[in-house]
């Protein structure tokens, strides 16, 4: 919808030669530091963000890994002990008929978290590239930075049959060690998303190097 | 002075129409004053525009990028102060009360919000239990805490709290980490992983916290940074 803007007239607060506030909207000239609004650092764009964002989402693709491999949940029932992770834990909700359930938690746990890798990526690739964005690549980081949450999920599911399930010999849930790095990539990655200047995605490569 | 074109006149539509900043000319050259008071730049695009005059619960948005800029209401203050507080009443009763209650074979369990923070505490797992207590009880606290301090005495017409500037603004680092409502549908999820292995019933912690969940909801809709903003450097002066 908004893709129809008329890219060409619209003049920015960096290349009118000021500074938006990031955070209030506030406009100031370059030379102020602190926004006399709200008190926030003043930065026309943030320079070290696609930094930050590329490390933090390499560390929450790492973490990532261990997550899927070892075991989320530890059930003992009735003496004999079994071990499941993300995926494991997905298939059994499918086993017991609840597809819906098993939908969420796939969702959550598995869609969620590989398409905000792959999304952060590509937008923190468009502005190395220098390409002017559109209101689409907005609407995009906007639903990475809404969505990234929801992952936490799983944790919490986790953590909740753990303190629920402990009934001694006859079942007993324990939290097992992928939860710890599964909840380490959704914070890694919801902080790399928050790093993100969604301003440079407006920026030509002669934009940025003005 | 102002421009407009029929192409941002029809990505803006329902809204109220943003003044352009003229595209050429350096006008404001002359201005010695450290900011822009009648400009505002879009904070996710940097476009910038004049500022309209918005009437009450109409919206202003970003002629670039369909941001909502400024988006006014009647009496959202005193709304957000009384969701605030309805969410903190609720947020204690959540924490206290047990949440869910296990029983088979005449065992049977209550667990509260508490347990399920403990479930991470020994050895390796213990710094996710306080992550987890961060996550779903002392953020959203602090979030809550902190918005009633801001907006209360905007919303009866004093002059803001002192640092309120400085605790709007942890508000709004806190905000993506305040994961109260994510808990919640992962009590439903457990819910169901359970079901089959024993009898669960819901206790009145659950009940709590689906309440917190839409007034949270609620309470974000009515807020509007940007605005909350004008409005805060407005009153201080």
């Amino acid at each position: 919808m908004a893709d129809a803007e008329p890219a060409q007239r619209i003049v920015t607060a960096r290349s009118a030669g000021l500074v938006g506030c990031a955070e209030c909207g506030r406009v100031h000239r370059r030379d102020v530091e602190v926004c006399t609004v709200c008190g926030s650092l003043l930065r026309s764009r943030d320079g070290s963000s696609l930094q930050k964002v590329w490390a933090w989402l390499i560390a929450g693709m790492i973490v990532y890994i261990p997550a899927n491999i070892y075991p989320m949940l530890r059930t003992s029932t009735l003496g004999h002990t079994s071990e499941s992770t993300i995926i494991g834990g997905v298939l059994e909700l499918v086993e017991f008929g609840s597809y819906g359930v098993a939908f969420i938690v796939f969702f959550a746990s598995v869609v969620i978290p590989i398409s905000k890798f792959i999304a952060i990526a590509y937008l923190a690739y468009r502005v190395h590239t220098g390409k002017r964005g559109r209101a689409r690549h907005l609407h995009l980081y906007e639903v990475v930075e809404f969505i990234g949450r929801w992952s936490m999920i799983d944790v919490f599911v986790v953590a909740i049959l753990s303190a629920l399930v402990q009934l001694n010999f006859v079942a007993t849930i324990n939290p097992g060690i992928a939860a710890v790095s599964f909840a380490l990539s959704v914070a890694f990655t919801m902080i790399s998303a928050n790093s993100f200047d969604p301003r440079l995605i407006w920026d030509t490569r002669e934009g940025k190097l003005a | 002075m102002l421009w407009y074109s029929s192409e941002v006149w029809q990505s803006i539509s329902k809204t109220t129409r943003p003044y352009l900043f003229p595209s050429v000319g350096l006008p404001y050259l002359g201005n010695m004053n450290d900011s822009f008071e009648d400009m505002i730049a879009c904070p996710k695009c940097d476009a910038l525009h004049r500022i309209p005059d918005v009437e009450k619960g109409a919206q202003a948005r970003c002629a670039r990028c369909d941001t909502v800029l400024m988006a006014p209401r009647d009496g959202a203050m005193t709304r957000i102060v009384m969701l605030s507080a309805t969410g903190l009443i609720l947020m204690i009763a959540a924490v206290f009360f047990p949440f869910l209650e296990l029983s088979t074979h005449g065992l049977g369990r209550k667990s509260s919000v508490f347990d399920a923070i403990l479930a991470f505490s020994d050895g390796l797992m213990l710094p996710l239990s306080f992550a987890v207590a961060a996550l779903i009880v002392v953020l959203p606290i602090t979030r809550l805490i902190a918005l009633i301090y801001v907006f209360a005495p905007m919303a009866l017409g004093w002059a803001p709290a002192r640092r309120a500037r400085a605790v709007f603004r942890m508000a709004e680092v806190i905000r993506p980490w305040a994961m109260a409502e994510i808990f919640i549908i992962g009590v439903a999820v457990a819910l169901v992983k359970v079901a089959g292995l024993a009898t669960v019933t819901l206790g009145p912690a659950f009940w709590a916290f689906v309440l917190l969940v839409i007034v949270t909801a609620l309470k974000d809709n009515f807020m509007c940074r940007v605005t909350v903003w004008q409005t805060l450097n407005q009153r201080s002066v």
